[in-house]
């Protein structure tokens, strides 16, 4: 079968590095940017869903086709948003 | 297409019969794995829905015949246009090309033995079959009223039929639809014959994956917009409820990113089967394949960006109208693009007049109308005036009926000896077509006129200067009516007296008619390796050798 | 890798073929997933950006500190998660148990948190519906939009719980393969795909925990 073995220690760095990170949007959450809290919340979401994707469900590892395909789920969900809010933002 | 075997033999166990003869018990019918099993037993479903939703139509096309309401109350009315759409989208053209023609032919038209996942496709027929049985039910315990797209907060807090039977009926349909998508895409990308390059693809193939993209991204976003209206009715959480400051149009928004790719679902396929009809009656490659090709993945992605053109008049703000009406109009240009090879495809062929071709061509005419009074509907001053119109039936008929079901019906009758070993009648076939393509024009085209009067749809009463239009209608349906019979009663003959078809009656070019007909369990004696691609027709030569 | 134990399926030419094949296919799935919760996320979009101040308000009547601790439990299912599979991989048929079932109970903490958050919820009167008692004391904030968000909240922790439902069954179903020894180091497709899919439902929470909780603390 032509799955990757990733390394042990890969799996707990990765893991470390979410903790930290849920640490850190926690921590920022204290502070008040205003809309600036949403953006830096998203980000860090965006950071530890691709930590996911890419190392725990081998995105990173896996062949390019597989790539499109998660892709093509978020592209999906962005052209929905986006085209929707040209209505609601707009009234 | 020519495609030497030397090179690999004997790859699996021997199957000395045809599909049809591995077994004749219920069973070996209800739990079989087999690609082209699954296709008949959508073929029997669906064909049953069809005749359903039909019956419906002919009831209130009877209702319409006078301007009065003296058949059926408005009730009845309502539950009726609510049964022929649920029915007709859900439950006969969504399924009807990819379900039955797709499930049968994409693993014969790219060498492979089956689909990626036979069980998920034995799965998804049975999904398909319970999701059917709970929108039956919801008809026989008193039916829907709300119409095919379950608006809110109608559907959701006032409505007193049975909407949540329906719903839920037609989000399990969903996972029916997903599967079969899911299972095309992994398919047509993993299973490919040697040699089969996407470039030498068979265009009903191009098509059956740009209908899959849109399964398998559109129809969730129906899943979850149902599941809020049940959740709505039931639990009284009311997402879309304007008394607590929710939207109705938020429920329109995400019905129709379903609802029009879903559009895309039904006419895709169909381009698919007309690509091959037209390449294989007029002998030729088709002119501009890798347009043809593209341009039905074009039509799947640009399909999700313009459902925005079905809320210009339900207080979308200005500016969303105005970026939806554009995105509308882009859609054109990859279906221009298809028309027009078609026709060039056309040009210097030498045309044989058989009943798909003639299916074929009905499709052309018939498309063209509905899609360029599409681009009518789509700029926003003239939808003002005919939003909500028989103008708009008339349009989506054009498409879905003369379009759709005419490719269905084409596709059916050409690949019909080769699912069942038999030829069918030649005149009776034609004959129909005929009567078909004049019965549509009558019944659907005095609706454009009538939209354009004024007369709005789902009414059952209406000023008596319409009734001219509405009797052509109705007389209209009354012919559609006998040409679809036909082709019903004459097809079944054909099972037991019609003669053998041989592996290659229209002497077509592509894998499928490479193995026998019908097909045997594993497709093909051997695995067949691909050196050319799918349409090597020598032009303007007749190649009928009788 | 030995390919001991694994089964070829029929249709497919050998198992390298078959294992792309199911990797695409569930990667095709989770994409329907992502438009799933999509529809969702587009409606918490829209209605956040018409009523800012009620969902800051009814933002802050949830526990942050839940739901980071159930964030943390959810992440470290993950990595369980990402452990099982790698024991798969190598045909260690203890590690493997052993993994799936902490996954599992990760799991079943993460919901029995949950139901306490929900239980709170349905105390303090914000559950939707007839029983929704919360009445605004300032102008800022209307009731009725208040209700609004809760309705979303319940609507999306609630599939999410159910995904997870779902996952842990299938986690159990795995175990007991997996203690009969059903999986080896060529054949364990099952839990790899069974990961993706815990993962998945993982990333979606990923999200839903700051558009849910962290909104609370700041004017819009």
């Amino acid at each position: 079968m032509a799955t990757h073995i990733v390394p042990l220690r890969t799996y707990i760095l990765v893991w470390v590095a979410l903790m930290i990170l849920l640490a850190l949007t926690v921590a920022l959450d204290s502070l008040d940017l205003g809309w600036g809290n949403t953006v830096v919340a998203m980000t860090i979401a965006v950071v530890k869903a691709l930590l996911v994707a890419c190392f725990f469900m081998h995105l990173y590892y896996g062949e390019k086709l597989t790539r499109v395909f998660a892709a093509a789920g978020i592209f999906w969900l962005f052209i929905m948003i986006t085209l929707a809010l040209c209505d609601f933002t707009t009234r | 297409m020519s495609a030497t075997t030397a090179e690999r033999v004997a790859d699996y166990p021997p199957h000395p019969g045809t599909f049809v003869e591995e077994g004749y018990s219920l069973k070996s019918w209800l739990l079989t794995t087999d690609h082209k099993r699954i296709a008949i037993l959508y073929l029997l479903a669906i064909t049953f829905f069809f005749f359903l939703g039909g019956a419906a139509a002919v009831i209130f096309r009877l209702e319409l015949m006078t301007p009065q309401a003296d058949l059926v109350s408005n009730e009845t009315y309502n539950k009726l246009f609510t049964i022929h759409g649920v029915i007709m989208v859900w439950f006969f053209l969504i399924p009807s090309i990819p379900a039955v023609l797709g499930n049968f032919l994409v693993p014969l038209m790219i060498g492979a033995r089956d689909l990626a996942f036979p069980k998920l496709n034995l799965a998804s027929w049975y999904i398909y079959m319970f999701s059917a049985a709970l929108t039956i039910a919801s008809i026989v315990l008193g039916g829907v009223d709300t119409g095919w797209t379950f608006y809110t907060p109608y559907s959701s807090m006032f409505s007193n039929s049975h909407v949540m039977l329906a719903v839920i009926g037609i989000f399990i349909n969903g996972f029916s639809s997903i599967l079969t998508g899911l299972n095309f895409i992994v398919t047509i990308h993993r299973m490919r014959a040697p040699g089969l390059t996407w470039s030498r693809l068979p265009l009903f193939i191009w098509s059956m994956y740009a209908t899959s993209i849109v399964f398998v991204l559109a129809t969730p976003v129906l899943a979850i917009t149902l599941t809020m209206v049940g959740i709505e009715r039931v639990f009284h959480i009311g997402i879309f409820d304007p008394s607590i400051g929710g939207d109705p149009l938020l429920f329109q928004h995400l019905f129709w990113f379903y609802s029009h790719p879903a559009v895309y679902i039904m006419i895709l396929p169909a381009m698919g089967v007309v690509s091959e009809l037209i390449s294989c009656f007029s002998r030729r490659r088709p002119f501009g394949y890798s347009f043809i090709a593209l341009s039905s993945v074009a039509i799947a992605v640009l399909g999700f960006l313009v459902w925005g053109h079905h809320l210009f008049v339900s207080g979308q703000s200005m500016y969303g109208g105005l970026v939806f009406s554009l995105l509308s109009y882009l859609v054109a240009i990859p279906s221009a693009i298809k028309v027009f090879n078609w026709t060039a495809t056309l040009h210097r062929g030498s045309i044989a007049w058989d009943t798909p071709m003639l299916y074929a061509l009905g499709f052309i005419g018939l498309f063209t109308i509905g899609g360029l009074t599409g681009l009518l509907l789509a700029a926003l001053g003239i939808d003002v005036h005919v939003h909500d119109t028989y103008f708009v039936i008339a349009h989506f008929h054009y498409i879905m009926v003369g379009g759709a079901v005419m490719a269905y019906l084409g596709g059916i009758h050409y690949w019909w000896p080769k699912m069942s070993g038999k030829l069918y009648p030649e005149w009776w076939g034609r004959f129909s077509a005929l009567i078909i393509f004049v019965g549509f024009n009558l019944t659907f085209f005095p609706q454009f006129i009538l939209g354009y009067l004024g007369m709005p749809r789902r009414y059952h009463e209406y000023p008596p200067e319409f009734q001219i239009y509405h009797v052509m209608s109705t007389a209209g349906a009354s012919i559609l009516a006998v040409g679809y019979v036909l082709p019903l009663c004459y097809l079944l003959w054909s099972l037991k007296y019609g003669k053998p078809a041989g592996s290659n009656p229209w002497q077509a070019t592509g894998l499928e008619w490479q193995t026998h007909s019908p097909p045997k369990t594993h497709n093909f004696d051997v695995t067949p390796v691909v050196t050319d691609e799918a349409y090597t027709y020598v032009e303007g030569k007749e190649q009928f050798v009788g | 890798m030995a390919d001991s134990g694994a089964v070829l399926h029929e249709q497919f030419d050998d198992l390298a073929q078959q294992h792309s094949a199911v990797t695409l296919g569930m990667w095709a799935f989770l994409a329907t997933e992502v438009l799933f919760f999509g529809g969702l996320i587009l409606s918490y979009v829209v209605y956040r950006h018409a009523y800012p101040h009620e969902f800051q308000f009814a933002s802050h009547q949830l526990s942050v500190k839940l739901g980071t601790l159930n964030t943390a439990v959810l992440l470290c299912s993950s990595l369980s998660m990402a452990l099982a599979v790698h024991a798969a991989q190598f045909g260690a048929r203890k590690r493997l148990v052993f993994f799936l079932i902490v996954t599992m109970a990760l799991g079943a903490t993460f919901l029995t948190i949950k139901g306490f958050e929900w239980r709170t919820d349905w105390v303090d009167g914000f559950v939707p519906g007839s029983h929704f008692s919360f009445v605004s004391h300032t102008p800022r904030v209307d009731a009725r939009k208040v209700e609004l968000f809760f309705c979303l909240y319940f609507v999306m922790t609630g599939l999410h719980g159910l995904h997870m439902l779902i996952g842990i069954a299938l986690l159990g179903f795995l175990t007991v393969h997996a203690s009969r020894g059903k999986y080896s180091s060529g054949n364990f497709a099952p839990i790899e795909l069974t990961g993706l899919y815990w993962h998945f439902v993982d990333i979606v929470w990923i999200f839903l925990f700051p558009l849910l909780y962290l909104i609370g603390n700041h004017a819009a």
